[in-house]
């Protein structure tokens, strides 16, 4: 048997045990029988010396080949072996992945903050500013200043925490109309404003009333402001809030500080228009009151208003809390039951 | 106010249904509460003529009736009634019947009787109890004889006209008349209305020789009076009545409905007295005596204000003005001769005499509102008329006029152009002008000025602002453009302090906190609870309920009544935080100043209890965490050091820190008191309370970016005895100072002051991490820092490095 068979058959053998091999032990056993310093082709290697020289260097070259050969099926092998073995330990690591998450602590904004967020940010992209005033308010700017003077009837229609004769609890945000009409420099531009806030009444609490609630003041006063403007801007906030389909309708109404008034309607959540029990048959649900302001609030505040007019409005994120979610009673929004106040949870 | 379809529709040629009309109404004058058709829901309710009555053998109430029902056979009806008998024309409810409140009526048999269904009364078919004429409210009620029996009784009792609820804002006094409603419809509709005028038969003597006034003309700018002799009082005919109970008012006699009837119409309340009870022929509006009394028509007695106007005779009041009348001189039994009064009060007065003698009447609303005042005497002479015509009365000569002051009409200037420009719209002068005569007023054009002169009765316009909304309102909101506004342009932004407040509830949900927005008002007790800095409270003046009575000057308090309210709900976990102010009052002042507050409060477990994880309950370290990572993030500048409170009565005394900022201190964390605790009736809770403003104030530290360093950190730990007074961070302090160039952080890993501790003391673990930005870090030069830092801990603060 020539050298070269005798590497022949050798390269078979290895490669058949190399397969043979069971485990990484095994491979590593195979290893050193085939390609060790004692091992066949270490020997075979020995027995070069007796060829001719012209033999020797091929011989060397296919005894290498054979060497890589069975080296590289030894590495597949092992590789192979490992990988089973990763496999069984993976499957033994499986879990239920339809058990709950962990935990995590998070805290929710309170559902009347994301409305007033939301109408702040409209807003504000519409170039308003968002100005905040006292809670604990004078007559003057509360009332008298608002065109409601001491026995004007309207004060009935309100009734009023007083501290004292003149220091009350504001029932409106409007009184900042008032103390910004007063400071602000109409030089420097026109006056866009929202000013969001609690206020309180003199009510006893129940299902659909509460002392402490909250408001959304907006007031533009400018040179060329129309009512086809606040007709405009109340549409973009219904849409805002509700969403394209609502649609808003204006109806006379009565405020002292405005002229014209209007109440405005949204087309009825419950029903989209049709009528039902919600909307008392009639398709719309009253939201907010608005209208021009009236020429005494701009006098009162030194504004002239042969110069400058605008529009005012009221919005209840309350009120818009409970249309839009069905809430049944304000008293939910203050006595802050954990399971209502995370149940408002969609960001975005 | 209810007004009457059938009643707008003798005026109006109006082609709309009533709900159609009360829409129109509520688009573009006042708001509508409802319409409702007093027979809607009814069935099978006809006309019966009680042809014979009989007791019943077994009951000494029960009558036994025969009821011709316009159909062949009369029907057997028992009836309760004490007030049933034979020849009556009665309401009868059919078998299969539909009454009141959708009862049905079957036929039965009542105590052995059969009967064929029911005789009603007016209340059994929907009329609510107040207006049922007197004689008819304990029993049945008796139709006219010409009814005829079979019909529904319906027409007869006027139960298919439709009633139009009116809200009328306090601007829109004359809403409260069908005169004024019909001035605005015939406007809407743009349709001629044609008012009837009275034409007054007079009789017998001139009143001026039987009657003076006296009046006070800036109590009463008009006062008006006729006398009207010889009246025959009755009950008024049927249409009159069905006028009345259809607008919410009981049918009392001919003369005092005639005056009710007159108030619907005209929109001016009128009195009528009994002139024989008079002492004298004098009259007076004046405003009462001290001390002077009056029993009013419901039979209560007030004591005067001396700010209320009274009518009063020689000897005393007779009537609280526009309120009420008194009893003495009302219209009764035997009265013969009427003193009619017509008037216009001082609104103001009127409205605080309904207020302070709760007396909230139909003549004291229109009162307050304003009365048309160029129709005063029309009212007057449409009643004397009726009085006539309905009770025979004797109208005497002429009127007696204690005061006649007519205000001038308001003439108003307004332009074309300056329409169009408030309205947004593109109206034409002769649109304009023509909603404005449309409403009654008269219209002058010259140029692009428009010089209207207003009706006296739209009391609620005086400048062009006023007649906007008339224009606007009229052409209809519907038809109005919607634009945003335009010009100048301004900058939206939020300012500083909204971003940091913003960014405080951010964080603060974040870190686990859910917002909650709990009253601010509240009891005295909880109001003064949790004090941050000494202050007097605020209360109001008339509160509603003790529970919201003063203001609160801490926000810790509400979030433990929520937490309270949780709780009496079994809910146990609950992590609340609020952003919101309090009240600080310096004595001597009526108001408060006010400032922001940020609040927390935890109970129960912050991370609940789940399958993989076991429940954590809260704890102090908790709440400083949540405080920590709170201010780290709103960047304040300087050292956040947490100093142990002893004092806050409300707090646990071993478990309350101070937060201070820089020295400052800006709030408190900290146990709720046990026994506070229990007072609220909640478990162990731990709360945080901060002075939001300060924070706001406080300079910030703007983010920066430090190298990271490519060269190894080493760390050492060490382990010390120290006594139990030293605290963590004394030992953080002095690591810090001494610890040599190379220190980069400090970190407790264990605290043990357990059995294998001698007592007194406690062990504490820390890890020291030293890096060099510059270079690799030699061992020697960090194990000679922390022997320095060792030897020094041991030196200044007796630790025994174990
Ligand atoms: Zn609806």
């Amino acid at each position: 048997m020539s050298l070269k068979d005798k590497l022949s058959e050798l390269r078979q053998r290895g490669l058949a045990d190399i397969k043979d091999s069971s485990d990484l032990k095994d491979v590593n056993q195979v290893r050193v029988q085939l390609l060790g310093k004692k091992g066949p082709i270490t020997e075979v290697l020995r027995g070069m010396r007796d060829l001719d020289a012209e033999e020797r260097p091929k011989v060397g070259a296919f005894a290498n080949e054979i060497r890589d050969d069975l080296a590289n099926a030894l590495a597949q092998r092992k590789e192979e072996l490992e990988k089973a073995v990763l496999n069984a330990q993976l499957a033994k690591e499986t879990i239920d992945v339809t058990l709950p998450g962990t935990p995590v602590a998070k805290g929710e904004p309170h559902v009347i903050q994301q409305i007033v967020d939301q109408i702040e940010d409209l807003f504000l992209g519409m170039g308003y500013q968002v100005l905040s005033g006292p809670e604990v308010e004078e007559d003057k700017y509360n009332f008298e200043m608002m065109n409601l003077p001491k026995n004007h009837p309207a004060r009935d229609m309100q009734d009023t925490f007083y501290i004292t004769k003149e220091i009350l609890m504001r029932t409106q945000t409007s009184p900042m109309q008032a103390r910004t009409l007063e400071k602000h420099d109409f030089s420097k531009g026109p006056l866009k404003m929202i000013s969001p806030g609690v206020v309180y009444r003199r009510d006893t609490d129940d299902p659909t009333h509460s002392h402490q609630f909250h408001q959304v003041e907006g007031l533009v006063i400018d040179k060329h402001i129309t009512m086809a403007d606040l007709k405009g801007t109340l549409q973009v906030l219904a849409h805002e809030l509700f969403g394209d389909k609502f649609d808003v309708r204006l109806r006379p109404s009565y405020f002292p500080f405005t002229e014209p008034s209007v109440e405005a309607d949204i087309t009825c959540f419950n029903c989209g228009g049709k009528g039902c029990k919600v909307c008392k048959n009639t398709g719309w649900i009253e939201v907010l009151g608005a209208g021009m302001v009236h020429p005494n609030v701009l006098k009162m505040a030194g504004v002239d208003p042969d110069v400058y007019g605008g529009f005012a409005f009221g919005v209840g994120p309350d009120r818009f809390a409970m249309l839009k979610y069905g809430v049944d009673d304000i008293r939910n929004f203050y006595l802050n039951d954990v399971r209502f106040l995370t149940q408002f949870t969609k960001k975005g | 106010m209810k007004i009457s379809y059938n009643w707008i529709k003798e005026y109006l040629d109006l082609n709309v249904k009533p709900v159609d009309l009360a829409e129109k109404i509520e688009r573009t004058s006042v708001e509508v509460d409802g319409v409702t058709t007093p027979s809607d829901g009814l069935k099978k309710i006809v006309v019966g003529h009680v042809l014979s009555m009989e007791a019943h053998p077994d009951s000494d109430h029960l009558h036994v009736c025969q009821v011709d029902v316009g159909e062949d056979e009369p029907l057997q009806i028992v009836c309760g009634a004490p007030n049933v008998a034979a020849g009556q024309n009665v309401i009868v409810a059919l078998p299969g019947s539909r009454i009141a409140d959708n009862v049905k009526i079957k036929k039965s048999k009542m105590r052995g009787i059969p009967s064929a269904g029911m005789i009603c009364a007016l209340q059994e078919i929907g009329f609510s109890e107040d207006v049922v004429p007197k004689d008819y409210v304990d029993g049945i009620y008796v139709l006219p004889e010409d009814a005829t029996p079979g019909d529904a009784v319906y027409d007869y009792l006027g139960m298919n006209d439709s009633l139009i609820d009116l809200d009328v804002t306090p601007n829109r006094g004359d809403m409260l008349s069908l005169y004024g409603t019909l001035h605005d419809l015939a406007a809407i509709y743009d349709k001629p209305v044609e008012l009837d005028h009275p034409e007054v038969k007079e009789d017998g003597a001139a009143i001026a020789d039987q009657l003076t006034i006296h009046v006070d003309e800036a109590l009463s700018p008009q006062y008006r009076m006729r006398l009207v002799k010889n009246v025959k009082l009755a009950p008024s005919p049927m249409w009159l009545q069905i006028r009345l109970w259809n607008a919410g008012m009981r049918p009392i006699n001919n003369v005092v409905d005639i005056t009710n009837y007159i108030m619907m119409k005209y929109g001016q309340p009128l009195h009528a007295f009994d002139y024989d009870k008079f002492n004298g022929e004098d009259v007076y509006v004046r405003t009462a005596k001290a001390g002077e009394k009056l029993t009013t028509l419901d039979e209560n007695d007030h004591d005067l204000d001396e700010n209320d106007i009274v009518i009063a005779d020689q000897k005393g009041p007779i009537a609280l003005a526009g309120v009420m009348g008194g009893l003495d001189a009302s219209i009764q039994d035997g009265t013969t001769t009427v003193a009619i009064e017509s008037a216009v009060f001082e609104h103001d007065h009127i409205r605080k005499a309904a207020q302070r003698h709760n007396l909230h009447t139909d003549a004291s609303q229109r009162f307050e509102r304003g009365v048309n005042q160029a129709g005063v005497q029309e009212a007057l002479d449409a009643a004397a008329q009726m009085m006539n015509e309905l009770a025979d009365g004797e109208v005497q000569k002429g009127s007696v006029v204690g005061s006649s002051n007519i205000p001038e009409p308001a003439v108003i200037d307004i332009t074309l152009t300056h329409v169009n420009a408030i309205l947004g719209t593109e109206l034409t002068m002769d649109q304009v002008s023509h909603i404005l005569e449309s409403l009654g007023f008269e219209v002058t054009v010259s140029g692009d000025t428009l010089t209207v002169t207003v009706a006296v009765r739209r009391n609620d316009i005086h400048i062009p602002a006023d007649l906007l909304e008339e224009i606007a309102r009229i052409y209809g909101y519907d038809q109005l453009p919607a634009t945003l506004p335009t010009g100048r342009m301004t900058m939206g932004t939020l300012t500083t302090k909204q971003r940091l407040m913003r960014a405080t509830r951010h964080s603060l949900e974040g870190l686990g906190l859910n917002q909650a927005i709990s009253y601010a008002l509240t009891t005295e007790e909880k109001a003064k609870m949790f004090m941050m800095q000494a202050s007097e409270t605020t209360n109001l003046s008339w509160p509603m309920s003790m529970d919201h009575a003063v203001l609160r000057m801490n926000v810790v308090s509400g979030l433990l009544d929520d937490i309270a309210y949780n709780s009496a709900r079994k809910v146990k976990d609950v992590a609340l935080y609020e952003q919101g102010r309090v009240f600080y009052r310096e004595d001597g002042n009526d108001r408060p100043s006010e400032e922001e507050h940020i609040a927390g409060a935890i109970t129960g477990t912050l991370m609940p209890e789940a399958w993989n994880q076991a429940a954590q309950p809260v704890d102090f370290f908790q709440m400083k965490g949540i405080v920590a990572a709170y201010l780290k993030d709103m960047a304040v500048n300087g050292d956040v050091t947490y100093e142990p409170n002893t004092d806050m009565p409300e707090m646990h005394p071993g478990r309350t820190a101070d937060v201070l900022v820089h020295g400052h201190r800006i709030g408190f964390l900290g146990q709720v008191h046990p026994l506070i605790a229990k007072q609220f009736k909640i478990g162990a809770t731990y709360v945080f309370e901060l002075n939001l403003q300060a924070i706001i104030d406080m300079p910030k530290q703007e983010n920066q970016y430090d190298v990271i360093s490519r060269y190894p950190a080493i760390t050492r730990d060490i382990a010390m005895l120290v006594d139990d007074d030293v605290t963590n961070d004394q030992v953080v302090a002095l690591i810090e100072r001494r610890g040599g160039a190379f220190l980069q952080s400090v970190k407790l890993f264990d605290v043990y002051d357990g059995v294998k501790v001698p007592k007194g003391k406690k062990s504490l673990a820390y890890t020291l991490t030293y890096q060099d930005k510059h270079e690799t870090l030699v061992d020697d030069a960090v194990t000679q820092a922390f022997d320095k830092v060792s030897k020094r801990l041991e030196d200044d603060l007796g630790a025994q490095i174990r």
